[in-house]
């Protein structure tokens, strides 16, 4: 990110796009916490349009397909739920460092390192809740839809529209896991707020991890309190569009 | 942390002033160095960013150069390894020994001294091991070892711990069992844990200072600023990632960097700094006298080959 977009846009964006900007007296100057939150939301939504987007049709080929291993896969997926954060940071880390594979890219403490390892921490969690759900759709319902002459995309499209507050819960399941995570965006983003103020890469959790680390759990509590508030309004804000965007 | 401090217009004034140089490309302010847009990356210890001491100094110096200063704050030992990655253009340390194995190995050029403040030890008020007035170092360790009271350690390869673990050698006490607590964690929390625990432990001056009026814990051996022990002393170093080996570091930047922090209207700033009314920090690179020992790992000499 050149600092042209981190200084000049973020401030304004951050304004213009929350629905949650702080309207009472804090311990913390506006910009500061409003740039924190843009940052934890910028990352956290994008990461979690990209898994959804990998996720989905995963769910969907697995789901509806029958292989040897298909057992197997399904349990990496799960297990891919629980994987460690710190780890996850570590490995992306390594990859974007100007050692690795990707350090041609100068990726180290950006967003954008942020949003891959949040992307990896997400990935499994969507994929194996919208796998549960679209495997516990009824499969007369698939074989309706292929007898009354769909083709594999309609098939595909009523299964979803059918298994949707399972996916609903997969996405929701997968940002709250990115959102609330602070291990890897620590390693990877490294917690940079300017001299003015502003945050590069400082997201809530991390915030959070500053201020107790010098000992302010109060000021720690209010930010804790800030991210409580975001996450409940996205709940409701996904919540709300899957069953406006589905059932129309 | 002073960035609450800061006023809202002043900060968003400066991020549009930083934004515009960066998007222009050219710095307004006339002639500067063509480095304007640019980010440094700094990697440091957690001392001097939770003291707030670098948001006072990277503020003019991105003001004047049209750049944005990345500080991330890691604790000395990584600090130093992400340079060793390349992925930082300048650090800022207080671990010699370190620092002279960076240089050394070739991954940093040009250090320069910046300033120092000290290691005090601190505890519960109490002081059961009964170290305060203690006129070494080493004496007051060896005590607490005795004594088996509970010391809590920062474990995690900082400039502090490194000194920790200097000090305890120099003492030849092995430290482990139940009284000693390694937590891996930065100076702040390790003073929380310590300040629950009624536990010993060393800390920097600027970080106890800064943090004090939430603790319960004292001074019980002051360092050499206070006339404590010489061997508490905790010079700070600044050291540029040497370009020959990472040719894609900002070492324009980070030479910048390093002259802005050495120069007097830096040395100002962090003389001029404080946290409750007190001094946190005292300036180092400005001598009438050259001090050549600050180019060179310690006890280097002109015909050693290492």
């Amino acid at each position: 990110m050149s600092p042209c977009s981190a200084a000049a846009t973020v401030a304004p964006l951050a304004a213009d796009c929350l629905l949650v900007t702080p309207l009472f007296e804090f311990p913390f100057e506006s910009v500061y916490v409003r740039s924190i939150v843009f940052v934890s939301l910028y990352v956290s939504v994008l990461a979690v349009l990209l898994s959804t987007a990998v996720s989905l049709p995963v769910a969907l080929v697995v789901g509806f397909s029958e292989f040897p291993g298909k057992r197997l896969l399904t349990s990496l997926i799960n297990t891919g739920m629980g994987f460690p954060s710190v780890v996850v940071g570590l490995l992306v880390l390594f990859t974007v460092s100007s050692q690795g594979p990707l350090g041609e890219l100068d990726l180290v403490f950006t967003k954008e390192a942020m949003i891959i390892s949040q992307f990896v921490l997400a990935t499994p969690a969507i994929t194996a809740i919208s796998l549960a759900a679209v495997t516990s759709v009824d499969s007369n319902l698939r074989d309706a839809a292929r007898a009354l002459g769909g083709t594999r995309l309609d098939v595909a499209l009523v299964t979803i529209k059918e298994a949707r507050y399972g996916i609903v819960t997969a996405v929701l399941a997968g940002f709250g896991r990115a959102i609330s995570e602070v291990g890897s965006v620590l390693i990877v983003g490294g917690n940079i707020a300017g001299a003015d103020g502003v945050s590069k890469t400082r997201t809530l959790t991390t915030a959070i991890q500053l201020e107790a680390r010098q000992g302010r759990y109060e000021t720690a509590m209010i930010l804790g309190g800030i991210l409580v508030v975001v996450v409940l309004a996205v709940n409701a804000l996904v919540v709300r569009l899957g069953d406006d965007g589905v059932m129309r | 942390m002073t960035i609450q401090r800061r006023e809202f217009v002043a900060a968003l004034g400066g991020g549009v002033a930083v934004g515009l140089a960066g998007c222009t490309g050219s710095a307004d302010d006339g002639g500067g160095p063509g480095v304007a847009g640019e980010t440094l990356t700094l990697t440091t210890t957690t001392s001097t960013y939770d003291t707030g001491l670098l948001d006072e100094l990277n503020a003019p110096f991105e003001d004047r150069y049209g750049v944005t200063v990345d500080a991330v704050a890691q604790g000395t030992g990584a600090a130093l390894e992400t340079a060793r990655n390349g992925d930082s253009d300048v650090v800022m340390v207080h671990a010699r020994s370190l620092e002279d194995e960076f240089v050394k190995s070739g991954y940093g050029v040009n250090r320069r001294d910046l300033m120092f403040n000290d290691f005090v030890i601190v505890g519960p008020e109490g002081d059961p091991a009964g170290i305060q007035g203690s006129d070494t170092a080493t004496g007051a360790f060896w005590a607490i070892a005795e004594a088996k009271a509970l010391f809590v350690s920062r474990g995690d390869n900082s400039g502090t711990h490194t000194k920790e673990l200097a000090i305890w050698d120099a003492a030849d006490v092995d430290p482990g069992g139940d009284w000693y607590r390694e937590t891996g964690q930065g100076m702040g929390e390790v003073l929380n844990v310590a300040n629950e625990q009624d536990a010993y432990t060393l800390s920097d001056r600027g970080t106890f200072l800064s943090q004090r009026s939430q603790l319960d814990l004292v001074i019980l051996v002051q360092g050499p600023i206070e006339d404590g022990p010489e061997r508490l002393a905790n010079p700070y170093g600044i050291i540029a990632v040497n370009p020959a080996v990472h040719d894609h570091v900002n070492y324009d930047l980070a030479m910048a960097y390093i002259g802005f922090v050495t120069s007097p209207e830096g040395q100002r700033i962090i003389e001029n700094y404080e946290a409750n009314d007190e001094q946190l920090f005292y300036p180092r690179a400005l001598s009438e006298d050259p001090d050549f020992q600050q180019y060179v790992p310690e006890g280097w000499e002109p015909d050693d080959d290492s």
